[in-house]
Formats: structure tokens, sequence, C-alpha cells
């Protein structure tokens, strides 16, 4: 598995991609926003979180446009992965990558702590290491998570089986208190129609290590190199 | 030449800033304030006097980058 981790200005999670991507056997390197193209062979893109270009306009619209996004357009349309986290997901939605947009949370606040997701399906090469349902426990930073769509897009994401994580508690069960943005059904995040592009606004890549108290994000990063 | 771009949120879409801004203005006690819908402003400098051109290149600028049309709408007026 080979995986290009692309770097904007203000990314900032980069290099906990790259630890997670390394420690599950990953052939991981970091490419310039600038380049026009990804290393030949890349199997994976990786968006990684932080505030490209400072959240200015809106997060992930300046990025959503940089030279290097022709590339990971290219390289999703034949079929190859990618994977955006966070801001990364903002930039999958602001590139026309994924549909939709991440709206400022539901409350105002900026939210950072740890947070369960239920996986909803685990036929994927996101997720075939972890059980259908099974409630993972990762970690959430995040001032504009709030997921929303036009009604029908949000009814075809359902209706294809895209909604690839909601938010939980402890217990698996969706939604309510559990949802700590406003996200439209509870969404965290969304494959592309080929299931080959996830977008999702949580963080596995924290929670890969027992030092920092988990490693439920594990299984994405492991679920990818198997692939 | 000068021309303004308005981007603002389509009908129905959750503000919660424009909601904070509301509380905020009815705390100061400013009255008659029913609701508020925050946006955006570009005052953009163009090059030239063609007005009709003008007007095409920032269509196309909103709909490329200055607005995300899933949810915003964008108005462009020649100043």
């Amino acid at each position: 598995m080979k995986a290009a981790i692309v770097l904007f200005p203000g990314s900032n999670r980069e290099g906990d991609a790259f630890r997670a991507l390394k420690q599950a056997g990953a052939d991981a390197s970091i490419v310039w926003h600038d380049d026009h193209d990804l290393p030949a062979k890349t199997d994976l893109v990786v968006l990684p979180g932080g505030f490209s270009y400072g959240d200015y306009l809106r997060c992930g619209a300046i990025a959503g446009r940089a030279k290097i996004m022709d590339a990971v357009r290219a390289h999703a349309a034949r079929g190859g992965f990618v994977l955006g986290i966070c801001n990364g997901f903002q930039i999958l939605c602001e590139s026309g990558l994924l549909p939709g947009v991440l709206m400022r949370n539901r409350d105002l606040r900026f939210v950072c702590k740890r947070q369960f997701l239920r996986v909803e399906r685990n036929d994927t090469v996101f997720t075939s290491a972890y059980k259908k349902h099974q409630a993972i426990d990762v970690a959430i930073a995040h001032g504009e998570g709030n997921y929303e769509a036009h009604e029908e897009t949000i009814r075809e994401l359902e209706d294809q089986g895209r909604v690839a994580f909601r938010y939980c508690n402890a217990d698996a069960v969706v939604g309510g208190a559990a949802n700590p943005n406003g996200s439209t059904n509870d969404i965290a995040g969304i494959y592309s129609e080929k299931l080959n592009v996830l977008g999702m606004m949580p963080h596995p890549e924290n929670l890969i290590d027992p030092l920092v108290g988990g490693i439920d994000g594990r299984g994405l990063f492991a679920s990818l190199v198997a692939a | 030449m000068k021309a303004r771009v308005t981007v603002t949120l389509k009908t129905g879409v959750l503000d919660p800033q424009g909601k904070a801004i509301e509380g905020a203005l009815h705390s100061l006690g400013i009255e008659g304030v029913a609701s508020v819908r925050q946006g955006k402003v570009f005052d953009i400098e163009v090059v030239g006097d063609d007005a009709e051109a003008a007007k095409a290149a920032l269509a196309a600028a909103s709909e490329k980058l200055l607005a995300n049309t899933v949810v915003e709408n964008y108005r462009v007026e020649i100043l």
C-alpha cells in the first residue's frame, strides 16, 4: 500500500496520518499541494486535518481548488482510494469529490473530545477490520462538522449505503446527545458512489497508541493496508 | 470599475452565527429585529469598463469559488 499525504499550508495532522499509516505497514510519503502529480503508483491519497489556508472563505474552499486536487480527482476516477479526515473531509466536499457541505457546529462551539462512532458497514476497503455496527472510540476536533446536503442527496446517501460512520454513544446507540455538532442523520463520514473515497470528521489517526488511551483508530488503516 | 459580490445563505439553511448575532442585538436592547442572516461581501476592482463582461466573469468566479452553491446564493453588482 503506497500512500501519499497531501500537505496544504495550514494542514497540521499530516504527521499523525503518517504515523498511523506507517504503523499499519503502509509506505507513506508527504506531498506538497503545489505539485501537479501524485507519486507514481499511489494507491491511497490522504487529505489530513488542520486549517488549510486558515479556513479563509469557507473551510476547505481554497485547498479544494489547489493544483494537486486535479490529480486527486483523476486518481479517484481511476478507482484509487482517497481518505479525507476532518479538514480533509471539508476539502473533499468543496472539491466536488463528495456531495454536501460541512457547516458551523449547531451550538457554534469548537468541539475537541473523544467520540464514539458506529461503523455502518464493514464491507468497504476502509472498514473491513471492524465489525458491522461496532462502536469505535476515536477523537473529534472541529468547529465546522455539521454535515448538510440537499434532501435528495441525503436520501441517495442513505439508500445507497454511503453513510460510513454515525455519531453514537459507547453502546452504539446513534444520535441524540451523542451527536456533537447537529450533523444531519448523525452523519460523521460518507463514501463516494464507488466506495473508494471516504470523508470523515473524526480522527481515527489519533487513537492508534495505547499511550494516548485507545487503539480503535487502527482498524481503519489496517483495513486499507489489507485492501 | 468597482463591483460587489454578495453571498448569502439560502433560505432554510440553518445559520447559527446569524442566530447568535440576533440574540446579541436583542440583549443590547435594539428593537424591531425579527431575524438576522449572516453573509459575505466581496468588493472587487475590475480591469476595463465592459460591465457585461465583468458581470459574466464574476458570476463564473462566484460559481467556482466565492459561493458554495449547495448552501449559498450570490448576487453580482457593478457599482
